[in-house]
């Protein structure tokens, strides 16, 4: 049966807004890859392919493209903040042991483990790479990690991450300050198990 | 007590801000004590230095590269939408 003119134009405006979105989103592809796998261990690919399913059903809705990036992000945020919900009801905040005397800073100091460098702290950043921050990150409870890496990696501001999460903003900046000590304090302890600070530098 | 009194925080309480007063997220009041603080405290300038080294080192680590395989594979399912 042939098709009306009516639907072969429906048709035509399907295949634009197709191609228009695969154009948009392929760009992105790295970037959303990236903050999913510092949101979970495994299964980073499926939370991207879920997030751009959602992203492709709500196009319509995106005003700016040269905000797809942003716009992305946040779907795919929103996609793992319902997963975590439906995951576990309740909110993981177990104790991670006494921080408040926790420094990074001072450790190094005390430590010393580059005895010859004049830039020890910045020298102690230089041994991790990507996947090194990836393991100290995905080492910490999702509710610190996740404003942690919203926030300093990707940029996102403090209220718009306490949109997000759906938590007070009072709540976020506690779990921001917490997230800090604890990062600080894995990637010291990871930096040893991992046999960063003897590599041959 | 004198105003500057007032304004005297310990290291602790310094540290434990520093990346709140590099965000502007604590109150003006608050932000005026950490400067205080930093204007003579040499070990905390230090940890406000480290504190913003961290932040860059963070801020620059946000394009890991995709697998190519991983790439193809999500390419063809934004392809097959």
């Amino acid at each position: 049966m042939r098709r009306s003119v009516i639907e072969m134009s429906e048709v035509g405006i399907q295949d634009r807004t197709k191609e228009a979105f695969q154009e948009l989103v392929i760009a992105e592809l790295p970037a959303l890859y990236s903050l999913a796998r510092r949101l979970v261990r495994d299964g980073a690919e499926d939370l991207v392919q879920e997030a751009l399913l959602q992203a492709f059903r709500a196009f319509g809705t995106l005003k700016d493209e040269a905000a797809a990036g942003r716009w992305l992000k946040t779907i795919l945020v929103n996609v793992f903040r319902d997963q975590l919900r439906k995951r576990s009801r309740t909110v993981d905040e177990r104790p991670m042991g006494d921080l408040s005397d926790f420094s990074l800073y001072r450790t190094l100091v005390d430590e010393d483990p580059f005895p010859y460098s004049d830039t020890l702290h910045a020298d102690f950043l230089r041994v991790f790479d990507s996947e090194d921050l990836r393991e100290v990150l995905i080492r910490l409870p999702d509710i610190y990690r996740v404003p942690l890496v919203l926030r300093y990696i990707d940029g996102f501001a403090t209220k718009e991450i306490a949109r997000l999460m759906e938590a007070p903003l009072g709540t976020t900046l506690a779990r921001l300050h917490r997230g800090r000590r604890l990062f600080e304090r894995e990637m010291w302890v990871y930096a040893q198990e991992a046999g960063l600070l003897t590599k041959e530098r | 007590m004198s105003m500057t009194d007032t304004k005297a925080i310990p290291c602790s309480e310094a540290v434990g801000q520093l990346w709140d007063y590099l965000d502007h997220a604590i109150s003006p009041e608050d932000q005026e004590k950490v400067e205080k603080h930093l204007s003579f405290c040499r070990r905390c300038c230090g940890e406000l230095e480290f504190a913003k080294e961290m932040r860059a080192f963070l801020a620059t680590s946000s394009a890991e590269e995709i697998p190519p395989h991983v790439k193809e594979r999500l390419e063809r399912f934004v392809e097959g939408l």
